[in-house]
C-alpha cells in the first residue's frame, strides 16, 4: 500500500504522540523575574519549591514554596501564555514565610520561585513539572 | 482512507505497562480521619475475571489522594455545600424543601449505597437523579433539573457525601436482573472505531498506561467525582458518554435505559468498595 | 459576572499566645483565565479573583496577588503568628470590583 505524503506525516505524528506534552518555554518568564528582582540575579539557596514530578492534570497541580526571612515570594510557570502565576507579599504577623496552592500549567515546563529576602538579595528554586494529558474520558 | 488513517494513528498510541514515577501513593484512606473508606476488596461472585477490586483512588497519584482526604481540600465538597443550601430552601408550588420531608441530609445516608435500584411503582431502575426529579415534580410541583445541570451534580454530590464508608449494596437479582444483564452486555460490546469495550481497558488493562492515563478499574464508587480535568463534579452517564466518544462512537444518552442498565452494572462491579463521592479524580 | 462565589476558611478555634498556627482558604470562582473561546469562536473574556488579604486585629499577614494561573476555586494554605485574641479578616478581589470577605475569630491564651 502506498502512502500519500500526507497519510505518512499523520501516520509519523500518531506514531510518535508523546505520552507527555512537549516541554514549553518561554522568554517572557525571564523578563517577568527580572522585573520582579529590579534586573538583580537571583541566587540559588535558602528556599524550597515543592512540586510533583508528575501533574496528575494541568488543571490542578499544588505546589507550595518556602523561603524563611522572605519579604516576599513570586511564582512564574515558564511555559504558560503568560509566566505571572501568583505573588505571595509576608505581613508581619506571617508564622511563616510560605504558602501553598492549586495551578494551572498548560504542558510541561519549568516553574520558578523567586524570594525577596529581608535583606533585599533574591533567591530561587526552580523544578520542571511533566504535564500529561489522559488517555480518555469525560 | 479515513479508517485507515485513523487506525495507523491509533497503533501509535500503544498500551504500555510501565508507570510513570510519580509521588508516593497513600496506603489508607481516611478521610477527615474519621471515614474509613475500604477501598480494596475481594470481587464479588459475578465476576469471572477480576479477584481483588480496587477504587480508583488507589490508582491516582499521591497529590490526587491527598485532595480526597480531608473535605477541606477536597474541591468537590463546595460543591456539596451549594447542594446544602438547596436542600433547606423551599422551591416550587407546593412550598416544600427537600428538608421539609426528608429531614437532615445524613438521614438518607441509606439512599446512595442501593442506587440504582428497581423502582416497583415505575416498573424499571432508578438512578439518584431519577429520585430526585420525581421528587421535584411530583411533591414538590417544581420543575425537574435536567440531567447534567449543576444543581442535579450538586445534589447527588450531597447525596453521595453523606453516606461515605458505607458498602456499595446495590441489588442485581429480582426484578433488576434484567436491567442488569443488559448492562453486562454493554459492558462487554466493542462500540465506536476504535472497537473498544468497557473490559478492554477497565478489566483486561486496569493499571496499565493508555497514553499517559493510568487506567483503573472504572469502578463507579467514586461518583459523582470532583475531576480535575472538568473543575467540577461530574456525573457517571456523562463519564460513560465521554468513554464511549473516545471509541470514535456514538454514545447513549444521558439517561437512557442503556446508560441506566450499565450504570447498575458497573455499581455491581464494585460490590467489596466502599461510598466514596464526591471523589477526586484526574 | 460570577455567580455563587462562596469563600470558605479554616483557622484553628484557640491558639496560645504566639503560637503559629496554619489557615487554609478556598473560594468557589471559575478563574476565567482569558485563554478559553466559546462556541463561536470568540475569545472569553478573563475574570479572575486577583487579590487575597489576610489581617489580624488591623495587622497584616499575608498579601497575595492572583494571575490566571490559579486554579478554578482557588486554594491558598499559609501560616499566621497569633499574639493575642481576636479575629482573622479574609478579602478577596474580583476582577469585575466585587469584594468577598469571611471573618473567623480565635480565642489565645
Amino acid at each position: 500500500m502506498t502512502f500519500s505524503r500526507r497519510q505518512t506525516l499523520l501516520l509519523a505524528l500518531g506514531a510518535s504522540a508523546a505520552a507527555v506534552l512537549p516541554f514549553r518555554a518561554s522568554a517572557a518568564v525571564e523578563d517577568a523575574i527580572a522585573e520582579f528582582t529590579g534586573g538583580a540575579t537571583p541566587g540559588e539557596g535558602g528556599i524550597t519549591l515543592t512540586a510533583p514530578e508528575i501533574a496528575e492534570n494541568g488543571n490542578t497541580v499544588p505546589i507550595e514554596v518556602s523561603a524563611p526571612g522572605a519579604a516576599a515570594i513570586a511564582l512564574f510557570a515558564a511555559g504558560n501564555p503568560t509566566p505571572g502565576v501568583a505573588t505571595f507579599n509576608f505581613g508581619p504577623l506571617a508564622g511563616a514565610h510560605m504558602a501553598s496552592t492549586r495551578i494551572r500549567l498548560a504542558g510541561t515546563q519549568d516553574i520558578v520561585a523567586v524570594a525577596r529576602m529581608a535583606d533585599g538579595s533574591f533567591v530561587q528554586a526552580r523544578q520542571e513539572v511533566k504535564v500529561t494529558i489522559g488517555g480518555c474520558g469525560g | 482512507m479515513k479508517e485507515t488513517m485513523l487506525k495507523s494513528a491509533v497503533c501509535g498510541m500503544a498500551l504500555l505497562a510501565l508507570p510513570l514515577t510519580a509521588s508516593a501513593q497513600e496506603a489508607e484512606l481516611v478521610i477527615n480521619g474519621e471515614i474509613e473508606v475500604t477501598t480494596e476488596a475481594p470481587a464479588a461472585d459475578h465476576m469471572d475475571y477480576i479477584r481483588t477490586v480496587r477504587s480508583g483512588w488507589t490508582f491516582r497519584t499521591g497529590e490526587t489522594q491527598a485532595l480526597q482526604m480531608d473535605d477541606f481540600d477536597n474541591p468537590g465538597m463546595l460543591y456539596v455545600e451549594q447542594a446544602m443550601s438547596v436542600w433547606n430552601t423551599a422551591e416550587g408550588e407546593a412550598g416544600e424543601s427537600c428538608a421539609s420531608c426528608h429531614g437532615a441530609p445524613e438521614d438518607m445516608a441509606d439512599v446512595r449505597p442501593t442506587l440504582p435500584k428497581w423502582n416497583e411503582e415505575a416498573g424499571e431502575v432508578w438512578t439518584a437523579e431519577m429520585y430526585i426529579n420525581d421528587c421535584r415534580e411530583n411533591r414538590m410541583q417544581a420543575e425537574a433539573w435536567d440531567w447534567n445541570s449543576q444543581p442535579m451534580r450538586n445534589m447527588t454530590a450531597l447525596l453521595s457525601s453523606v453516606s461515605r464508608g458505607m458498602p456499595i449494596d446495590v441489588q442485581i437479582d429480582g426484578p433488576a436482573r434484567e436491567t442488569w444483564e443488559l448492562g453486562k452486555e454493554i459492558y462487554y460490546t466493542r462500540y465506536g472505531q476504535l472497537e473498544l469495550s468497557c473490559a478492554n481497558c477497565h478489566e483486561d488493562n486496569y493499571d496499565n498506561l493508555i497514553r499517559a492515563d493510568h487506567l483503573s478499574q472504572g469502578q463507579s464508587n467514586g461518583f459523582p467525582t470532583y475531576r480535575l480535568k472538568n473543575a467540577n463534579i461530574v456525573s457517571l452517564h456523562n463519564r460513560f458518554r465521554g468513554c464511549i466518544r473516545d471509541t470514535r462512537g456514538e454514545p447513549f444518552a444521558l439517561g437512557s435505559p442503556e446508560f441506566i442498565a450499565l450504570e447498575l452494572y458497573v455499581a455491581s462491579r464494585g460490590l467489596g468498595l466502599d461510598v466514596e463521592g464526591p471523589a477526586v479524580r484526574n | 459576572m460570577a455567580e455563587n462565589v462562596t469563600p470558605r476558611v479554616r483557622v484553628p478555634r484557640d491558639a496560645s499566645a504566639g503560637e503559629v498556627i496554619t489557615i487554609k482558604t478556598l473560594i468557589s470562582h471559575p478563574m476565567e483565565s482569558g485563554q478559553r473561546r466559546d462556541g463561536d469562536g470568540n475569545q472569553i473574556p478573563r475574570s479572575i479573583i486577583n487579590r487575597f488579604t489576610c489581617d489580624f486585629n488591623g495587622e497584616n499577614v499575608l498579601d497575595a496577588t492572583f494571575e490566571p494561573a490559579i486554579s478554578t476555586n482557588p486554594f491558598l494554605e499559609f501560616q499566621a503568628t497569633v499574639p493575642e485574641s481576636g479575629t482573622f479578616v479574609f478579602t478577596w478581589y474580583d476582577d469585575d470590583g466585587s469584594v468577598y470577605t469571611e471573618e473567623k475569630e480565635i480565642a489565645v491564651s
